[in-house]
């Protein structure tokens, strides 16, 4: 094994993921992504300097419409689709935690 | 051609009074009744709206009204397609029991054609894997041999169809998840021209690779059902802005004169009775009339790992959505943090964490240019590639998986070797053409084999030629 990646890139990796996982899935997830990006050095090697990159399979532009109001879903029906809502809104616990 | 009957055979008689609609979901319900528990093709069964819709066309059809281009026939959706009020899970705990807001358009335009939709089907969760082990809700098994992988990403689709749960199906394909499920059952799958089907209502995996297609028993249904589903649509961005092709008017035309590419630097990886049988079609369309070309794609060894980090490079964001927020289920907890991440932990399954981990570290400072940026410029060179193939041939043939569908739990252990499924299917999805698997013969244990054909962005009058010619001499 190459050791492309160390149980501290994934356990960093899971958290601006936002997945909660466990220390011995960080054990497990490493040993699978580090043996995946062996397999991915084949590119290494390509020169690719003079390559374009190609993010779409054609050359797209903004598609954008006139700034009307329009029909849109309805607010209820989307928000019961919601774990939780308040007053016409969408409810979430408070953000004060600990963060990166 | 299975027994079953085609939708192209439902339509007329259901149209033309000869056969109601009713009766023809019946039919299919009783088939459903007998065998889902065990292939599991889906995860709901609409029975009693298709009756209600079935009644409907009826009684439509008794008044002389024309219903439309799938009249009564019973069809099936992947479930990563919005129904409005109808479950869609993309078999995920984290969406389990959600209920769309609206219809994706592929759905609004089958209901205007007059199709019955008789159920959701299984999938990898998320569409993310190769042998439908990878939903929440159990696998599918294949319909011919049920100790065997109905491939996947779209599984229960092609299961559905082999089955004859359904007489067509839709599934979606971002690597390969039409057209390797339909060669392992042994049906007609088509990934159309990147843009050509409307991705609207779509849940997204991978945006840039993502297409809507067809399964079928018949090369004609899969046209029909391509020429409905086509078309430009305002309400997707990429949605390309020219009317829907005419593809069963090119039905029966004959492959004389055109030139089929053979690859001759195919990547290794294929068992030999995969190959024999494209030998076989190679042979076929050379008595149908057609010269088989050498073409050259040196860069395709390297598209498994471009798409493998493209994908999910991209479905790290799209999944970014999952957050307990908005929709979907909620793990509680005291903060916003804990609650996302708690949230997405017990949603998502192991694959799909996994996927969602490659991507966003792929896309991380200091690895970006290392990984994502060079997948991109990968991805340039695949597409060159067929630009300079496409110069001298007309479609391509390949395998479309490398094996014959393989027994449960055969590639699990190992991430990387399901991942190798899709080495044949990936590089159309990067360049973004039209591709679709035709069953050609057997090989291993009496098994389906399928035949990859490859045609240039909106090449698919080429590509279904040529499938009916294959069609017809497998």
């Amino acid at each position: 094994m190459s050791e492309r990646l160390s149980a501290a890139d994934v356990a960093k990796v899971a958290r601006m993921a936002r997945l909660n996982i466990s220390a011995a899935d960080v054990e497990r997830y490493t040993q699978q992504l580090d043996g995946m990006l062996d397999h991915f050095a084949d590119i290494d090697n390509l020169q690719l300097a003079d390559v374009q990159p190609m993010t779409q399979p054609f050359p797209l532009v903004n598609v954008l419409r006139a700034d009307v109001e329009q029909p849109c879903l309805d607010r209820e029906e989307v928000l019961s689709a919601a774990p939780a809502a308040e007053q016409g809104r969408f409810r979430v616990p408070p953000s004060g935690g600990e963060d990166e | 051609m299975s027994n079953f009957s085609t939708a192209t055979s439902i339509a007329h008689n259901v149209a033309s009074g000869a056969q109601s609609a009713v009766s023809v979901v019946e039919e299919h319900l009783q088939r459903i009744g007998q065998r889902e528990e065990e292939v599991h093709a889906f995860n709901l069964v609409t029975s009693a709206e298709a009756r209600e819709r079935a009644a409907d066309l009826d009684a439509r059809i008794a008044r002389g009204e024309n219903v439309g281009l799938l009249a009564g026939v019973p069809i099936a959706l992947k479930d990563n397609m919005c129904t409005r009020g109808v479950p869609t899970t993309c078999s995920s705990k984290i969406l389990e029991g959600w209920k769309p807001p609206y219809n994706a358009t592929v759905v609004d335009k089958l209901f205007a054609a007059g199709a019955v939709f008789v159920g959701k089907t299984n999938l990898d969760e998320f569409a993310m894997g190769s042998s439908t082990e990878n939903s929440a809700f159990g696998p599918t098994r294949n319909p011919l041999d049920t100790s065997r992988v109905p491939g996947g990403s779209s599984g229960g689709s092609a299961a559905a169809v082999a089955a004859g749960f359904a007489a067509v199906s839709l599934g979606s394909d971002t690597g390969g998840s039409i057209r390797q499920p339909a060669a392992l059952c042994g049906v007609v799958g088509v990934k159309p021209t990147y843009g050509l089907v409307s991705r609207y209502g779509l849940v997204a995996f991978a945006s840039s690779l993502d297409q809507i297609g067809p399964f079928s028993h018949s090369v004609a249904d899969a046209a029909l059902l391509t020429e409905v589903i086509a078309g430009h649509d305002p309400m997707d961005s990429t949605s390309i802005p020219k009317p829907a092709p005419s593809l069963v008017s090119v039905l029966g035309r004959g492959v004389e004169g055109m030139r089929i590419g053979r690859v001759a630097d195919l990547p290794e990886g294929a068992d030999a009775d995969v190959l024999a049988r494209l030998d076989a079609a190679f042979i076929a369309l050379e008595k149908a009339g057609a010269t088989i070309v050498d073409v050259k794609l040196p860069s395709l060894s390297y598209a498994l790992t471009a798409y493998y980090l493209i994908a999910p490079a991209e479905a790290s964001s799209n999944l970014a959505r999952y957050d307990g927020v908005r929709y979907g289920n909620r793990v509680a907890a005291n903060d916003m943090n804990n609650m996302y991440a708690d949230t997405r932990a017990a949603g998502f399954g192991d694959e799909v964490k996994r996927r969602i981990m490659l991507g966003t570290y792929a896309l991380s400072a200091g690895y970006y240019d290392a990984y994502y940026g060079k997948a991109l410029k990968v991805r340039r060179l695949i597409s060159n590639d067929f630009a300079a193939a496409y110069a001298n041939a007309d479609v391509i043939l390949t395998p479309t998986s490398p094996t014959v569908a393989f027994p449960f739990g055969a590639k699990t252990d190992d991430p990387l070797t399901m991942y190798l499924c899709d080495i044949f299917t990936i590089p159309t999805n990067l360049a973004g053409h039209p591709a679709m698997s035709v069953p050609f013969g057997t090989g291993q244990a009496n098994m389906p084999v399928g035949v990859q054909i490859l045609a240039p962005t909106l090449g698919e009058e080429a590509m279904f030629k040529v499938a009916a010619v294959l069609e017809s001499a497998a």
